[in-house]
């Protein structure tokens, strides 16, 4: 297969961005997407010209490294998946591709198609975890917990933190990646104690870093690699809402 | 030369060792504990997981990570799951069993006391992790699920569906991100490690180079952890992600820390068969497939020749034309034997011409029998993220053909020497999770490596490490300025300049895939003294190329990934050349470690342990000398050393 790419080019977070156009030939169908790239900085080294940098690492889906915005969509034109688990099958031979990094204003470009997501640490850092010291754990089976909810939990917890919900967002929302954590931690037990402090202090550290606020679009359920539902917005915005209704009665 | 390795085992009964141990261990008092500085480099189960237990106690932690975030560290991609002895099952499991288990899975080259230490801290992290709020696969009572993995008898391994590792790194990295907000933690993200500081044979910092940047950056401490995984992608394509690499590995053996066992490494037996030239890496398949699904290939060539050409289908191919290869020939474990066992199975049928692929390299795993007993939706809820995966690559959908595997490099149980209490030969220096060599010997049991990575990160290090930090209350931080600071930043610069300054025009990747297929080949499922002893001369050829025609286009001062990848490869080289000569000097078969001339008559491992029962720790002497061997005899007091037996 041949393919025309339209990548985008930006030396670094100040430098004025561009696009630049690349023909590969001999692509194999069975190649995924990221190994193309590689083909593409293979044949770049070659001609002594400086290659695209773009991240990745497990290269099967799970650690939310590699996010490229393809042909105008978070992760190319597949739904559920990752850029690293698509393959140039999907692609028509001879067609231009168009690969921008995942813009959003909490995600600066750093380079090429390399973000800066270190927003979302900032996030999880204010509060995405259950606060129990090494060695204070009780017996496993002292807290039970209904498949259902351990499910749903899992659900949520499924997120890889690759943000393709906020790239494609209008708004620039981070509220699908908020609500996967506080979900998942707020449906077991041994988050509740401080599910209200939890909720609260990652909605303010998400408005904080730059992230927009949520219009109920549901383009982020659309391109979650994860299929992460919008159901999850709704129980962070109740727990959230509950919280507020509680300082007011203190 | 005996007396140069003291492993320091305490005295006491097996189980009684490590109770006794943490007695005498010193403590450092809270009020002292913000003045001491440690680093720890990786962020994967071990490293998150040690980071945050002692910024817990108080101290003050400077972690480092390669990725852009500590959550994307490779620990994200164990699917499985993770053991612990917690006999829920009622199937009469303990920390005796799981010890047992271990200990032979390795094929008797571990160290006792380490292993039963590791099996008795299983139940906490299993406690730790529900309390962190791990989503663990439930029954309908609520009660935690278990099932079945390699090499053992019982079902013990945790899960949580098959992104079990990814649920275990969030438990992780949340527990560290709390000690973030207190204050006690600094996180380094995209650092990557270039160079261990030793001032009068003591580690007292790192050098890093900012990824992003390009500056090396000195970082100073009273104790450094090296938590940075294994080596596996020395063999290029490995289940690995790309990222992973040995640098940090090779530098501290360089500096001094000896490094263990090195061919010692782990060959996947169910994995994506490789498909293509420019191919990257491979995909595991995760061994509690075996749990419902059965491997086969037919018995017949000629039926195999036409599954290799498309002309039948495997539904089309008979119940007795198949064989269940691993059923026959191991009834009592199965399709659950030890991964080296499984490796080297499907590797003897697919050299008898029996595979099923168009490369003849691959096996099926078939859920056929699953499906009729358990339904299409019990299977799904255990492997839905499995299947997905594997239709999203090979583009053929495994409810309705049974997979096709092929063994793949996974693995790396050897790694640097370090003693009971975690520390490298270099005083100061700890080794964690696969990083070390300690619990595994010669084949690691599937859903072991997450349970010793939190093992060490949570319970095992937070104990040993003050200790070693309680003698030295009174030193000050190190002197960033001191000379030796300085040495290893200018001889980092240099490492740097020298491999920009090769101006050739083949592509890094290029050279990395002949050293893959090269150690693939002649140190991977089967080694021959023959094919070994010629492996030297092709790694000179490759690293003579290295150095004439590799290009790097652009500059060091910014994200550079071929950059990045050019120095990892350098580090390979070495580390290629140490695993070859440490599997070229173990003359029997153990575990993972096939040597064709050492093998019973039913082609199984055939250990020689009057000559070979000790741990291999291997010497850094420069770059113009050969390493030394230093030996630590394994002594087994409180198990019989038997042949290992899966039938």
């Amino acid at each position: 297969m041949q393919f025309t790419l339209k990548i985008w080019r930006q030396a670094g977070p100040r430098a004025k961005g561009y696009f630049e156009r690349f023909t590969l030939d001999h692509v194999d169908s069975d190649t995924s997407f990221l190994e193309m790239l590689d083909m593409l900085n293979n044949q770049l080294v070659k001609e002594s010209r400086e290659t695209i940098a773009f991240d990745h690492d497990c290269r099967e889906g799970i650690c939310g490294a590699c996010g490229l915005y393809i042909n105008g969509r978070a992760h190319g034109p597949d739904e559920g998946i990752t850029t690293c688990q698509l393959y140039m099958r999907r692609f028509k031979d001879g067609s231009e591709i168009t690969v921008e990094p995942f813009r959003s204003g909490a995600f600066p470009v750093i380079k090429d198609l390399v973000v800066n997501r270190n927003a979302f640490d900032k996030i999880l850092q204010a509060g995405g975890f259950v606060s129990v010291n090494t060695g204070s754990a009780p017996e496993a089976h002292t807290m039970l917990v209904s498949r259902e909810k351990a499910e749903e939990s899992m659900d949520a917890s499924s997120c890889i933190g690759c943000g393709a919900c906020v790239a494609s967002c209008k708004n620039g929302s981070a509220m699908l990646f908020v609500a996967s954590r506080v979900s998942a931690l707020s449906l077991l037990p041994q988050g509740n104690p401080e599910a209200c402090r939890r909720a609260r202090a990652m909605v303010l550290k998400m408005d904080e870093q730059g992230f927009g606020s949520c219009t109920n679009i549901g383009t982020c359920q659309m391109e979650c690699p994860k299929k992460i539902t919008v159901a999850h917005i709704a129980r962070l915005n109740r727990e959230f809402l509950y919280c507020k209704r509680s300082d007011l009665q203190e | 030369m005996a007396g140069i390795l003291n492993a320091k085992i305490p005295e006491g009964p097996l189980d009684q060792k490590w109770t006794l141990h943490k007695e005498s261990l010193k403590t450092v008092s809270p009020a002292n504990r913000s003045r001491m500085h440690i680093i720890v480099v990786g962020t994967g189960l071990a490293g998150a997981s040690a980071a945050a237990a002692l910024g817990e106690q108080g101290y003050r932690v400077n972690v480092f990570c390669m990725g852009d975030s500590p959550r994307r560290a490779h620990s994200v991609s164990a699917q499985g799951g993770i053991n612990a002895a917690k006999n829920y099952r009622n199937d009469n499991d303990s920390a005796q069993r799981l010890f047992l288990d271990t200990l032979k899975g390795g094929d008797f080259r571990s160290r006792e006391a380490n292993v039963f230490r590791l099996a008795e801290v299983s139940n906490a992290i299993i406690d730790h992790c529900v309390a962190l709020g791990v989503p663990f696969a439930r029954d309908y009572a609520g009660y935690l699920d278990n099932r079945s993995f390699g090499g053992s008898q019982v079902s013990r391994t945790f899960y949580a569906r098959g992104q079990t590792g990814q649920q275990l790194l969030l438990a992780a990295y949340g527990a560290l991100n709390r000690q973030v907000a207190l204050g006690n933690v600094t996180v380094h993200c995209r650092h990557q490690m270039m160079d261990l500081v030793v001032i009068d044979g003591q580690a007292k910092g790192i050098i890093t180079r900012d990824m992003v940047t390009g500056r090396i950056e000195k970082y100073p401490a009273h104790a450094v952890v090296l938590a940075t995984g294994g080596y596996a992608n020395v063999y290029f394509l490995s289940t690995n992600g790309m990222n992973s690499n040995a640098s940090a590995l090779v530098q501290c053996w360089k500096k001094g820390a000896y490094f263990a066992n090195p061919g010692f490494v782990q060959i996947h037996p169910t994995c994506i068969p490789v498909h293509g030239t420019h191919q990257s890496k491979l995909t595991l398949m995760s061994e509690s497939l075996r749990n419902d699904g059965r491997i086969w290939v037919p018995k017949d060539k000629t039926i195999a020749i036409k599954l290799q050409n498309g002309t039948l289908k495997p539904s089309e191919v008979a119940e007795d034309e198949r064989d269940y290869y691993l059923e026959r020939r191991y009834p009592a474990y199965g399709n659950l034997v030890p991964r080296d066992v499984a490796s080297r199975a499907a590797k003897e049928r697919c050299d008898a011409g029996l595979g099923v692929n168009k490369t003849g390299k691959a096996v099926f795993l078939d859920f056929e029998r699953a499906f009729e007993t358990q339904g299409k939706e019990s299977i799904d809820r255990k492997y839905g993220n499995l299947f997905q995966m594997y239709e999203k690559i090979t583009d053929e959908n495994p409810y309705r053909k049974p997979m096709k595997i092929f063994p793949a490099m996974h693995y790396t149980m050897g790694g640097l020497w370090v003693d009971y209490n975690l520390m490298t030969t270099i005083r100061g220096l700890f080794a964690i999770g696969e990083a070390n060599f300690s619990d595994h010997g010669a084949n690691r049991l599937g859903a072991s490596a997450l349970m010793q990575g939190l093992a060490d990160g949570f319970f095992i290090l937070p104990y040993t490490l003050p200790d070693f930090l309680a003698s030295g209350l009174k030193e000050p931080l190190p002197d960033p300025t001191h000379p030796e600071f300085a040495k290893a930043t200018e001889n980092v610069k240099q490492r740097i300049r020298n491999v920009m300054e090769i101006r050739g025009r083949r592509p890094v990747d290029d050279l990395h895939r002949k050293l893959g297929k090269l150690m693939w080949e002649h140190a991977g499922i089967v080694r021959s003294a023959e094919g070994l002893a010629q492996t030297f001369a092709a790694l000179e050829d490759i690293r003579g190329r290295f150095f004439r025609e590799t290009g790097i286009p652009g500059s060091e001062n910014t994200i550079n990934q071929e950059l990045e990848k050019a120095l990892h490869l350098e580090d390979y080289l070495l580390l290629a050349g140490l695993i070859v000569k440490d599997a070229l000097h173990r003359e029997e078969s153990c575990g993972g470690h096939f040597r064709i001339e050492s093998q019973t008559k039913d082609g199984e491992t055939l250990r020689n342990d009057k000559m070979f029962q000790y741990v291999a720790a291997w010497e850094y002497k420069g770059s113009d000398a050969e390493p030394v061997l230093h030996k630590e005899s394994l002594v087994f007091n409180y198990i019989d050393v038997t042949e290992r037996k899966y039938k």
